[in-house]
């Protein structure tokens, strides 16, 4: 089944359709489908962290509190503001991208990207003072102002809970930049191709729905 | 079939790739290595799957004799204690990894899914390219890692142990991790085809078994394998950087780690036998011409086995230290999953029930496998009833039990399927006697290996063990004999099969006249597996019934 | 009878109450299995047999089950499990809820021995003497890795874990040495860290209690022990006064008696001390890793709570340093009067 662009008037751009697919509408269900499927692999991934954390503070939960009082609240909340945001920017770049309004749809890509950014500075600055005072995971402890058992493993679910969701906001921004970059030069974004966006917008709200998590879970113990 | 024709060399065999209407078969579709290394083609992909699969399947075959040599006498034999321990983890990890996770869905689940649907391709064709090449790379960096100083602390690396050894964890394991995520992309793509695109008619309760079966262990696969991802990655940080997120001396919980690490590993051993299943289900309706006796018990039951099996890891860890309490719960849900397999096993005798046997090699495998899963199964169970399990755990009977599931059940599924859809796959039909004879030779030799290691368990023999009291001395060496035995038999299939691949005779179309759904589909199939529109299925799988006969009732 | 399936089994005698008991279950379940599955077996062959083809393209009769069919097929393996598990489960909380008037001896493991202690005894390297008909309790940790402690002849296993104690409980029936095996993977000669449990008569046992009491207060070395991979005790003592200085432990904690921030540890071993919450507590390896870990748990009265903790800052082999050395600062004047054993509440 071939997919006409020869639409009468104005021709709206339409995606390949892939020769195993029975019609666009099957295809594009089966992309979000799988989109899901993936996102509900890496829920489980954080899962197994968050019962790490569970279980630790369960056996020590006066170091718990005592370390996260330790953590930059400032820097953290403002953390939460700036993804939550990019979520709102990305949720705006699937709006514009069904409307077919290319341009409208890389500047809220852009502005994602920008916040992702400075996400990741404002964790680079939390991990440098880390660095600076010796709360660091494992071996490299050697931070002295609180006696507790465990507080050393706080901070081991820390960095290792951050790296991975990291890893993922990074992940997320290449995703979301090649829609960044088809947005600009192919530019053809339409209400009958926004799967592409809709998808990486899917990834990015996943990585923001783990922060929201991590969030509470690491600062407002 | 092609007319015999003078011009035909004598003895020469007719190439049955070649159809007269001018689709080539996906074989000869496209025959530079670049068509191949670059298929996007499902049935490609499965092949290239099968070669890998069946090479790593040697090499772990390699560490497995060499371990039973080791244990011919109770000291010292050809190899020192370090090398064996790397010898065991390896063998375990090699098999698992592998060998037993990838063997039937990314091979027959692979090829047949489509084909049983209906379907042109599986969803995400390219996807499934890159599932293959994940699969290659993640193996390469752990069989590297093994050959620059090998793991040597078992498959399941338990800390603190695996934290503080010596020997080459990170590529090993990060290896693992790579290759698992070959695992999960390939679980999203077989749900994501069984979902939408299934030819039109084929309603979920008219799908073949064996995509059951794959559906409930892509289920499996795409939620159980990040938790041993992430605790892959976990212990490579703990023995590189020292974090102890499971070290005493840090806090840290080596319990923990075992919960973790079952979380995924036992519905993991779902993921290796519900294929099986899936296989055995499509043999038993093909081999007796008949209808499956309980087809949506059987279907539920997959659906079952994958449920509960998220909820019983807790039955590796009796004597870990959790609580009774705790021991209690993970034990009853143990028992429920054995319900399911149960029905299962009941379902396929009863397909025999009326039907008509024809005894060929595929059907051959199907007796050995019956036996191996109702008396491993059992076993399991027994395993199960906690109070059993304290004297059973970590010995012998573990192994036995499980090498009764995974090389019983398993891999006599893998050798049947194999068989069962050699014509499919290559159009060539093998020698039915040799099959028969190594079908025998492997259920015998089998049996000798396994059988003994039940009982060396039961004497007190732990695992793991490179040396060990005299008094298990004989019961190695029996163990020993019949792996030799088993040896023997697939190298006997290696042989025939691969003399079947070049000079074998054209099989036709359906040469088990089978009513299964990849059967209408010609053998081998073409790139697109249909020409024209997507095919109608008008009656359900396997349904032998003379259509002048009269009415049917309605299944259950 | 039930020594011939255990022969045909190949089960080792039965030498503990608990073996006596899971044995039968054992029968039940395996023999039910070897009936299941010649059933089964039988079945499937005469079916094979009776329904052969007939014709190459033979059509068959659609046949499906009926609900009270696939009823039978879920009820019945069901109710047999469940039985199997009822009892089973009913034996693994007698395993474990150890009898009130246990006698407790504790057991180490490390890289590659097991080392037993009794409260009021003397020290073992892999040989544990038991009174027969007695109920013992072990309670077992690790110094390093995860092992496991496994009698067959009593069927049962325990795992050691390092900074934990688990607990199993035994009553030997025979008099005789049965062997002990590891069973958890613990490295190079996890197939030679073997022991022994030696169950002698009540009388012999007490004779052989006695004489260890006469001023036998030293490790026995067995000649089951493979020593060559652990370093002797008297290395780990230099270790551990090393350590000591370097940790800034005797900062705190005086060597000859006297008094300071911390208690001194000049005859700290096998006291029994007095705790803060009034409890009292036997001073011995578990305790001073603790004190070590988490200081503030059980603290002396009388002392402030100002002791750093060490986790984090020591290896496993470490801690086990400090202690053999705090240990080997022993004096004559230790244990007047009957100990009267740690404070410990039961691992459930």
């Amino acid at each position: 089944m071939q997919s006409s662009s020869h639409a009468a008037g104005g021709a709206l751009p339409v995606p390949r359709l892939a020769g195993h697919f029975a019609s666009l509408e099957v295809q594009n269900h089966a992309a979000r489908l799988g989109m899901w499927l993936f996102l509900a692999t890496e829920i489980l991934l954080f899962a197994g962290l968050f019962i790490c954390y569970g279980i630790y503070r369960f056996l020590f939960p006066e170091a718990w509190a005592a370390a996260s009082r330790s953590l930059d609240l400032t820097l953290g909340t403002v953390n939460t503001v700036v993804l939550i945001t990019s979520s709102l920017t990305a949720a705006l770049a699937v709006h514009y991208a069904k409307d077919g309004k290319n341009k409208a749809v890389a500047v809220q890509l852009g502005l994602t990207l920008v916040m992702a950014v400075g996400f990741l500075v404002i964790k680079y600055f939390e991990y440098k003072h880390k660095f600076d005072i010796g709360t660091l995971p494992g071996r490299f402890y050697s931070y002295e102002d609180i006696q507790l058992p465990g507080v050393p493993l706080y901070f081991t679910v820390y960095f290792c809970a951050t790296a991975l969701h990291g890893i993922h906001v990074v992940i997320g921004m290449v995703v979301l930049s090649f829609s960044l970059v088809r947005a600009l030069k192919k530019a053809d974004f339409g209400p009958n191709n926004f799967t592409m966006v809709e998808l990486g917008s899917m990834y990015w709200h996943l990585v923001d729905l783990v922060w929201i998590f991590l969030f509470p879970m690491l600062y407002l113990v | 079939m092609t007319p015999s024709s003078s011009i035909a060399a004598p003895g020469a065999n007719p190439a049955p790739e070649e159809h007269h209407d001018h689709h080539p078969s996906y074989l000869v579709d496209g025959t530079t290595i670049k068509s191949w290394l670059l298929t996007v083609d499902h049935k490609r992909i499965g092949l290239m799957f099968l070669f890998w699969v069946l090479v790593f399947f040697l090499v772990g075959g390699i560490f497995a004799l060499l371990i039973r040599v080791e244990l011919l006498t109770p000291g010292p034999t050809i190899m020192d204690a370090m090398t064996y321990n790397r010898m065991f983890t390896l063998h375990g990890l090699v098999m698992i990894f592998l060998f037993m996770i990838p063997a039937i869905p990314a091979v027959f689940g692979n090829f047949m899914l489509p084909l049983m649907l209906g379907a042109k391709d599986v969803a995400f064709p390219r996807l499934n390219l890159l599932s293959f090449y994940i699969y290659l790379g993640g193996a390469t960096l752990a069989l590297w890692g093994m050959l620059n100083g090998g793991l040597d602390t078992g498959w399941t690396f338990y800390t603190p142990y695996s934290a503080h050894t010596t020997a080459t964890v990170a590529p090993v394991l990060f290896g693992a991790f790579i290759i698992g995520f070959s695992s999960i992309v390939t679980g999203i793509n077989f749900i994501v085809t069984v979902h939408t695109m299934r030819a039109p008619g084929i309603t979920w309760f008219k799908m073949p078994l064996f995509v059951w079966a794959m559906y409930a262990t892509s289920c499996i696969q795409v939620l159980a394998t990040p938790v041993i991802g992430l605790l892959l990655v976990l212990v490579t940080v703990e023995n590189l950087f020292g974090f102890g997120m499971f070290d005493p001396a840090r806090g840290g919980d080596p319990v923990l780690f075992q919960h973790l690490f079952w979380f995924y590993s036992h519905p993991a051993v779902y993921i290796m036998v519900l294929p099986s299943f899936g296989v055995m289900s499509e043999i038993v309706s093909t081999f007796s011409r008949k209808n499956l006796f309980g087809y949506r018990a059987v279907a539920y039951s997959s659906l079952g086995i994958a449920f509960v099996g998220f909820f019983a890891w807790g039955h590796h860890m009796f004597v870990s230290g959790q609580s009774t309490f705790v021991g209690g719960l993970f034990g009853v849900l143990t028992m429920l999953v054995g319900v399911f397999t149960a029905i299962k096993v009941f379902n396929w005798v009863g397909t025999v029930y009326k039907g008509a046997v024809e005894f060929k090699t595929p059907f051959a495998y199907f007796c050995g496998f019956l036996f191996f899963t109702v008396f491993g199964g059992m076993t399991g169970i027994a395993l199960g009833t906690v109070s059993l399990d304290v004297a059973w755990h970590d010995t012998y009977f573990v192994v036995a039990h499980f090498h009764f599931i995974m090389v019983g059940a398993t891999i006599m599924a893998f050798l049947a399927a194999l068989h069962y859809w050699f014509p499919k796959m290559f159009g060539r039909t093998y020698h039915e006697g040799w099959g028969l004879v190594s079908a025998a030779l492997i259920i015998l030799g089998f049996n000798a290996t396994f059988i003994p290691q039940f009982l060396l368990g039961n004497n007190g023999m732990p695992r793991r063990y490179y040396e060990y009291p005299e008094r298990f001395q004989a019961l190695n060496v029996a163990s020993t004999a019949g792996a030799t035995l088993l040896a023997f038999g697939f190298i006997i299939i290696a042989l025939y099969l691969t003399y079947a691949l070049v000079y074998g005779k054209a099989s036709g179309k359906n040469p088990w006249r089978s009513k299964g759904y990849e059967w209408m589909s010609e053998s081998p199939p073409p790139t697109h597996n249909f020409v024209g529109p997507q095919p109608v299925f008008p009656e359900e799988p396997h349904f032998y019934v003379d259509p002048k006969k009269a009415e049917v009732p309605n299944a259950v | 009878m039930s020594e011939l399936l255990n022969d045909i089994l190949f089960l080792p005698e039965a030498a503990s109450t608990f073996a006596e008991r899971i044995d039968f279950l054992h029968h039940f379940v395996v023999g039910t299995t070897m009936v299941m599955s010649t059933a089964v077996g039988l079945a499937a062959l005469f079916f094979f047999f009776r329904y052969r083809r007939r014709l190459p393209a033979q059509a068959t009769e659609y046949v499906v089950p009926t609900l009270k069919t696939e009823f039978l097929f879920v009820s019945v393996p069901l109710v047999f499990f469940l039985a199997w598990f009822g009892i089973g489960f009913r034996d693994f909380t007698w395993l474990t809820t150890p009898p009130k008037d246990a006698m407790d001896v504790y057991v180490m493991g490390k890289q590659w021995m097991w080392k037993f202690s009794y409260p009021e005894g003397p020290n073992g390297v892999n040989v544990l003497h038991v009174p027969a008909n007695r109920p013992v309790r072990l309670l077992i940790t690790s110094r390093d890795v995860l092992h496991s402690f496994y009698v067959p002849s009593f069927r049962i296993k325990m795992d050691a874990l390092p900074g934990r104690y688990t607990q199993i409980w035994f009553e030997a029936t025979k008099p005789g040495t049965y062997q002990v095996l590891c069973t958890e993977y613990c490295g190079l000669s996890h197939s030679k860290m073997l022991a022994e449990v030696v169950v002698l008569p009540q009388e012999e046992y007490e004779n052989w209690i006695q004489e260890q009491r006469r001023g036998l207060l030293q490790d026995r070395q067995d000649a089951l022990a493979d020593n060559s991979m652990v370093p002797p005790v008297a290395r780990m003592v230099e270790q551990g006064q090393i350590l000591a200085g370097t940790q800034g432990c005797l900062k705190c904690h005086s060597v000859d008696g006297s008094q300071h921030i911390g208690p001194t540890f000049l005859g700290m071993y096998d006291r029994v001390e007095k705790l803060e919450d009034g409890q009292t507590i036997r001073v011995d390896e578990a305790y001073i890793t603790q004190s070590m870990m988490d200081p503030g748990a059980h603290l002396v009265a009388g002392y402030q709570n100002v002791m750093p903790t060490y986790q984090g800052k020591l290896q496993g082999p470490e801690t086990a340093a400090i202690v053999e050395y705090i240990k080997s600062l022993r004096t004559p004047n230790v244990r007047e009067g009957a100990s009267e054993g740690p404070a410990y509440d039961a691992i459930q």
